[in-house]
């Protein structure tokens, strides 16, 4: 069976002459959740943008055997979803059901089939209630469940999540960890949190200065790079 | 926030509330017309629409010293103009100007505060304004709160770093203190745009928003527009030929 995404050498530098990608290979199969790990500034966001065509470097990216490109870029983006770091800037809608249609309306669905398949997102992430209301009511927790129901909504093959614990706190991490567990998509996500990848990924790849290092079961990386913080003990 | 309190009073359920944007549009441009051209026996016309406008207030079931004290935000503005006519031997022309400024102020109030904010972009741009205005101010209302936010967090953060105004000596540290700060809340609201440019792009965003209900003009609103209209171009006609 084909690969959901198979990336070679991928390789891309800012316009700064900053080299964030330097020759990536990657590979991510069905059913599949992949941690990406890594330091800060190592090229794993920049890696993401790459998959659904928001920044395009030397190599090649296929995504459900269609490569990348800025010809095929819509048809990528209903195969993957993109959920990003700060969910405040992927809520730009003024209501959450209008934001959650967004993507659906984008992609030729009629309105009442968009509003009929945001409610269905929106209830598979337990925030039906929230329909009508404005995204800045909501907690943090909420606006990261609303975020993935926008996601969710454009029934894409693949889940790429970035940082998708920050500012939750522990039941609303909990909560997100039950609900990644839930989805069928395969799904990509870049993390510093180790023991949430450990609840929701099969294995990691650690990233280091725009390239793939290792790749292996989280406990490995974890392990072979000392990537999780213990507390000293006094000898 | 301000706008918080008006995004909350405009989800209301009044009669007022459920008439469509565009009769509710269209009846604050007869409005305007009606005060904006007058020049005679402004105190009676002004009482009136004042009462009109009152009235509206209370049908929409808002507060209404609140919403009193809202259309006041006008005046600081237009204030200075009425002094600068004041001062130039025209009171008259000053204190039409504040009145005309503070019952605008007041009938765009009652129309905000009735009509949550998509529906009144939907409004405006299904009666012909720019589409890229109306994009461009869906945004500005959406993330005014998260750049005060922002600009509150700086605040903070200079606080505890025990930086106050009067700390800083002279007026050009005082200055170069708050361009500074400024300046970093430009940077980050224009990274900010830039993720949400491409957070719109990775859900195929095709360069203008699709709208998810359509907007029904109905009988109801139809007679609304008619009675509201007329009534204020009557009271216009019946003050300037009583005097």
């Amino acid at each position: 069976m084909p690969p959901l995404i198979l990336v070679n050498q991928l390789k891309f530098k800012y316009d700064d002459g900053t080299a964030a990608l330097n020759g990536v290979d990657f590979r991510l199969d069905r059913a599949e959740t992949v941690a990406l790990l890594g330091e800060n500034g190592s090229g794993k966001t920049t890696f993401a943008l790459h998959l659904n065509g928001l920044l395009t470097g030397e190599g090649t990216v296929e995504v459900c055997g269609i490569p990348v490109n800025a010809k095929n870029a819509v048809t990528v983006r209903r195969k993957i979803g993109l959920v990003f770091q700060d969910s405040e800037s992927q809520l730009f809608m003024p209501t959450v059901l209008e934001d959650v249609a967004f993507g659906p309306l984008n992609h030729g669905m009629s309105p009442a089939k968009a509003a009929e398949r945001a409610l269905m997102a929106l209830e598979q992430v337990g925030m039906a209630g929230a329909a009508g209301k404005a995204p800045y009511h909501l907690s943090a927790g909420q606006k990261k469940r609303v975020a993935i129901a926008g996601i969710l909504a454009m029934d894409p093959k693949i889940l790429v999540l970035d940082e998708p614990t920050t500012f939750l706190d522990p039941p609303a991490q909990r909560a997100l960890a039950q609900l990644l567990s839930s989805l069928p998509q395969a799904k990509l996500l870049i993390t510093h949190d180790i023991p949430f990848a450990r609840a929701t990924c099969t294995r990691a790849v650690f990233f280091k200065e725009g390239m793939i290092l290792q790749e292996g079961s989280i406990d490995e990386i974890t392990m072979l790079q000392d990537w999780e913080f213990r507390p000293r003990r006094a000898e | 926030m301000h706008h918080v309190t008006l995004d909350q009073w405009s989800r209301g359920a009044s009669a007022l509330h459920r008439r469509d944007p565009r009769a509710k549009i269209a009846a604050l441009i007869v409005f305007l017309v009606v005060l904006g051209t007058a020049h005679r026996d402004l105190g009676w016309l002004g009482s009136v629409l004042f009462l009109v406008l009152l009235a509206g207030i209370r049908t929409a079931r808002l507060p209404v010293r609140a919403a009193l004290a809202r259309a006041g935000v006008v005046l600081p503005f237009t204030a200075m103009f009425a002094i600068v006519s004041w001062l130039a031997g025209d009171p008259e022309r000053g204190i039409a100007l504040v009145m005309k400024a503070y019952l605008s102020a007041m009938a765009v109030l009652l129309l905000v505060s009735t009509t949550p904010l998509p529906l009144l972009l939907r409004g405006m741009e299904m009666t012909g304004a720019p589409r890229f205005l109306l994009m461009v101010t869906q945004f500005l209302y959406r993330y005014l709160f998260v750049i005060s936010e922002e600009a509150q967090h700086m605040s903070k953060a200079a606080a505890a770093r025990c930086a106050t105004v009067r700390g800083l000596a002279g007026n050009g540290a005082r200055f170069r203190a708050a361009a500074g700060a400024l300046a970093v809340l430009f940077a980050r609201s224009y990274g900010r745009a830039e993720e949400i440019h491409r957070a719109m792009l990775a859900r195929g965003f095709p360069g203008y928003f699709r709208p998810l209900s359509a907007l029904r003009f109905t009988g109801v609103d139809v007679i609304f527009l008619m009675l509201s209209g007329l009534t204020l171009v009557f009271i216009r006609i019946i003050i300037e030929r009583a005097a």
